[in-house]
């Protein structure tokens, strides 16, 4: 009974291990990727000092980062200016629990089942991730309120509503992969969409679920405090908003958090609309050539494929979009995007309804 | 296990309520409040009600919480004496409340309860697999007329926030971002 309890928390903890790893790194990657693409799109070579052709930048951002002097601002409240970076990263992190990264394979160990590319299939996945994306929202306003600066506290404030008028478009927009999938585990909305690419929910029968799919990818734009959408740390107005005051490891933590978030949202969205880890084509071509218990590389290629290219996306609006004005912000989400994503889900139900009566 | 992980729910949500009310700070309040919601949400899980548990985060933790701290943060209350010396009114309410819970569980009725109760769990486990679709079935067949009533009381709450906070039509088209937070609530 130890001994299955102890193999147990060694192999979550193995995954988790490994998730988190993947996560940093991908997040590493991302920093010196974004400041090459927008480097590239607006004609000149980004950063080019550290190592060969600039790769090693990540590697001075953090030292650099980590090395700073850390300072707490005169008149703020220590405990929650400490603890609001934490709270930001922590939900983040938690989310990645629940992300399918390849085929649905079960092992056995001593007689333990085992699924190596998720840490934990439970049946509420996308509400779980919900549920903790929320959370993130807390890390930002607490941090912008305990700095006790006008500016951190209005950018607190801004996220804090932005955050909260922009959830609501992402969980009506995902509302109708989960009727044409008819279940809340991320396990389960990838396996329905094998095969071709047209069975990938942004294309699926009887209702494409493409117009859900841009609401979801605005609305987390939003959520992730992204160009066009950054009002919270608008550099105009606000100096840094929430994070005016942090210095130092915490503000890599609020860094880091961001970015994870982006990935966070990305997978997500490459799970739900865009067929997570299957290919474009039926099975892998791993398979054809009788290969097929190294087919997994393949499939995880894929879904990194798709988390990338959506991240790309994020990097190519920054280049591309002015940033919106606080009342374009909140009209834009409740009078367009949440009449668009509540139309969709009438409509898929409508479809699935036919469709069930025709079959 | 399950009594080891019941008891620590129990007793988390008893210490962060009573912290929600006794803590002079409003935001340490609220940020005690949202400890209390994450240990109310660990109940669900214990009783395989993850679904719940889910929801119990989404709108409490992250969307109704976010609003208190909200108007905590642009009221800006360091400190508000009016409300905390009522530890009068506040016995009178709950010693009789204690009191009864006492008796209660002293009584032969509390045995029973929690013989009830016992026989209930595996009943619920039953239906364990995916709960999600057992609570829809349930609230669209057998509750669907207490459902629709429920949504018809906040469509009503909705409306009425609009007609509070809409102006004037010729005054500034324009309601700020505040107001239209709520009204989504």
């Amino acid at each position: 009974m130890v001994t299955e309890f102890g193999l147990r928390l060694a192999i979550s903890l193995t995954q988790i291990g490994a998730v988190m790893c993947i996560v940093v790194v991908t997040v590493l990657i991302l920093t010196l990727a974004e400041r090459k693409v927008l480097g590239w799109m607006q004609d000149r070579m980004g950063p080019m000092e550290v190592g060969p052709y600039g790769i090693l930048q990540p590697f001075a951002d953090a030292i650099k980062l980590f090395f700073k002097e850390d300072i707490v601002p005169a008149g703020a409240n220590k405990l929650i200016f400490t603890m609001a970076p934490i709270l930001c990263l922590i939900p983040t992190f938690i989310g990645f629990a629940v992300i399918p990264w390849g085929p649905n394979w079960t092992f056995e160990i001593n007689g333990i089942s085992v699924k190596p590319f998720v840490i934990s299939d439970i049946n509420i996945g996308i509400l779980y991730v919900l549920a903790f994306a929320s959370l993130a929202a807390y890390g930002i306003i607490l941090g912008g309120w305990a700095s006790n600066s006008k500016y951190s506290l209005l950018g607190g404030l801004r996220s804090a509503a932005q955050v909260i008028s922009y959830e609501l478009n992402v969980g009506l927009a995902i509302v109708g992969v989960l009727i044409l999938s008819g279940s809340l585990s991320l396990v389960t909305i990838t396996d329905a969409q094998a095969g071709w690419i047209w069975n990938w929910h942004i294309f699926a029968l009887p209702a494409p679920q493409i117009f859900a799919f841009v609401v979801y990818v605005i609305s987390v734009v939003a959520e992730t405090n992204r160009v066009p959408f950054d009002l919270p740390e608008a550099e105009s107005e606000l100096v840094a908003g929430f994070f005016t005051e942090y210095s130092g490891l915490r503000f890599a933590f609020f860094f880091l958090a961001e970015y994870a978030n982006m990935v966070l949202v990305s997978c997500v969205a490459s799970a739900l609309f865009l067929g997570g880890w299957h290919a474009p084509y039926p099975g892998t071509l791993m398979e054809l050539v009788g290969l097929s218990s190294w087919s997994w590389i393949e499939s995880t290629m894929w879904f990194a494929v798709k988390t990338y290219s959506l991240l790309f996306l994020f990097f190519w609006l920054r280049a591309t979009l002015p940033r919106l004005r606080y009342d374009q912000l909140m009209r834009f989400g409740w009078k367009v995007m949440l009449p668009i994503a509540l139309a969709n889900i009438v409509m898929t139900a409508i479809a699935v309804f036919i469709s069930q009566q025709i079959n | 296990m399950s009594l080891f992980f019941f008891g620590y729910f129990a007793a988390m949500i008893v210490a962060t309520s009573i912290l929600v009310v006794a803590l002079r700070n409003p935001v340490y309040s609220a940020l005690s409040l949202l400890v209390m919601f994450f240990h109310v949400a660990g109940l669900f899980v214990t009783l395989h009600a993850e679904f719940l548990a889910a929801v119990q985060i989404i709108v409490y933790a992250g969307a109704i919480l976010v609003l208190y701290l909200f108007v905590v943060m642009i009221l800006n209350v360091k400190q508000d004496d009016r409300y905390h010396s009522q530890w009068r009114i506040a016995g009178f309410v709950c010693v009789p409340l204690l009191i009864e819970t006492m008796i209660l569980l002293a009584g032969g009725t509390g045995a029973r309860t929690t013989g009830t109760q016992t026989g209930l769990a595996p009943a619920a486990e039953t239906i364990a697999p995916d709960n999600t679709l057992a609570i829809g079935q349930t609230l669209f067949s057998t509750y669907l007329f207490p459902f629709e009533v429920a949504s018809l009381v906040l469509l009503v709450a909705m409306i009425g926030a609009i007609v509070l906070a809409k102006r004037e039509i010729g005054e500034q088209d324009n309601p700020g971002p505040l107001v239209q937070t709520k009204v989504a609530e």
